[in-house]
């Protein structure tokens, strides 16, 4: 492994920890008190907006700042999507992920923080969640060889 | 419902309010976002992380598995550091949660991005694909959450 895919993937396991402690920090892990952020009909709970709150506040400032470097500090390139287009497939999938969000209280990243709590739900959650994604990808790269 | 630890409820971490809790929490997510980008160049979306995991490239697996081993170890780390257990309300039913597990993997992949990825690293560079992307996935939530709560009863 050459030492800046070693940094890469040191970098990123801190990365994941740090993400995984304000997850279960904020209580964003907690399925329940997602449902009850979505609730606005019933007994609403909106403490979970301060976590896009804070966490936005800190990264849009804090890339502002980033983006001034030529480069990443263990890569070549920063790379960000170039996609501008407002599509109905950005809409469809944002519809799709947004009911499953709102059924189950869990979006990717909570789902796996809260695998170790040995929640059956949520780990059927995750192993549908992660068979959709690899399906849906297996199935784009078939349709792309298959184009000429 | 299962319930876990409910007397730690109230311990350390949760004393502060839910509120204070919450943007701190969302600050960490902040600089977790802002780290893999300065060190590594690359949006913190774990759907997107979670995609291109198993594609083993050789050049893209190890970063990918390490930051998603991060996340799940985070409550063995938290439980070591805070002394406190994590519990969490499991209220969905098994036939429930597979759905929501199965349109949570497709809508992230067709609509490329979650709550991490548009909705704060996308958000944050002021992205209007991930602006739109956001406020789409956050109605649809409701309007869920909406119909299996007060039309369908059938949810918690």
């Amino acid at each position: 492994m050459k030492s800046s895919a070693l940094f890469q993937t040191l970098s990123a396991a801190g990365a994941g920890l740090l993400f995984g402690q304000g997850l279960i920090i904020s209580r964003m892990i907690d399925p329940k008190k997602v449902m009850d952020f979505l609730d606005i009909a019933g007994d609403w709970d909106p403490s979970l907006a301060f976590v896009m709150i804070g966490a936005i506040a800190v990264t849009s400032i804090g890339y502002r700042f980033l983006f001034k470097a030529n480069r990443p500090l263990f890569a070549d390139l920063f790379r960000l999507p170039l996609s501008k287009q407002i599509d109905s497939k950005l809409i469809g999938g944002a519809i799709l992920f947004g009911i499953g969000w709102g059924l189950a209280g869990l979006c990717p990243g909570p789902a796996l923080v809260d695998l170790s709590l040995g929640l059956p739900s949520v780990m059927l959650f995750v192993v549908a969640m992660v068979i959709c994604i690899n399906g849906y990808r297996f199935i784009q790269s078939l349709s792309a060889k298959s184009e000429p | 419902m299962r319930r876990y630890n409910p007397q730690r409820e109230s311990n350390s971490m949760n004393q502060l309010t839910p509120y204070l809790s919450a943007l701190l929490g969302g600050v960490y997510i902040g600089l977790a976002a802002l780290w893999l980008m300065w060190a590594n160049g690359r949006i913190a979306g774990i759907s997107g992380i979670l995609g291109g995991l198993l594609r083993f490239d050789k050049d893209e697996f190890f970063w990918r598995a390490a930051f998603l081993l991060g996340l799940i170890i985070s409550p063995w780390i938290y439980s070591r550091v805070s002394g406190e257990q994590i519990f969490v309300y499991d209220a969905t039913p098994i036939g429930t949660a597979v759905i929501a597990g199965l349109l949570v993997g497709v809508g992230t992949q067709i609509g490329n991005g979650c709550t991490s990825g548009h909705g704060v690293c996308g958000i944050s560079r002021f992205s209007i694909r991930s602006i739109i992307a956001t406020i789409t996935f956050m109605l649809a939530g409701v309007i869920t959450v909406y119909v299996m709560r007060h039309l369908v009863g059938g949810g918690t």
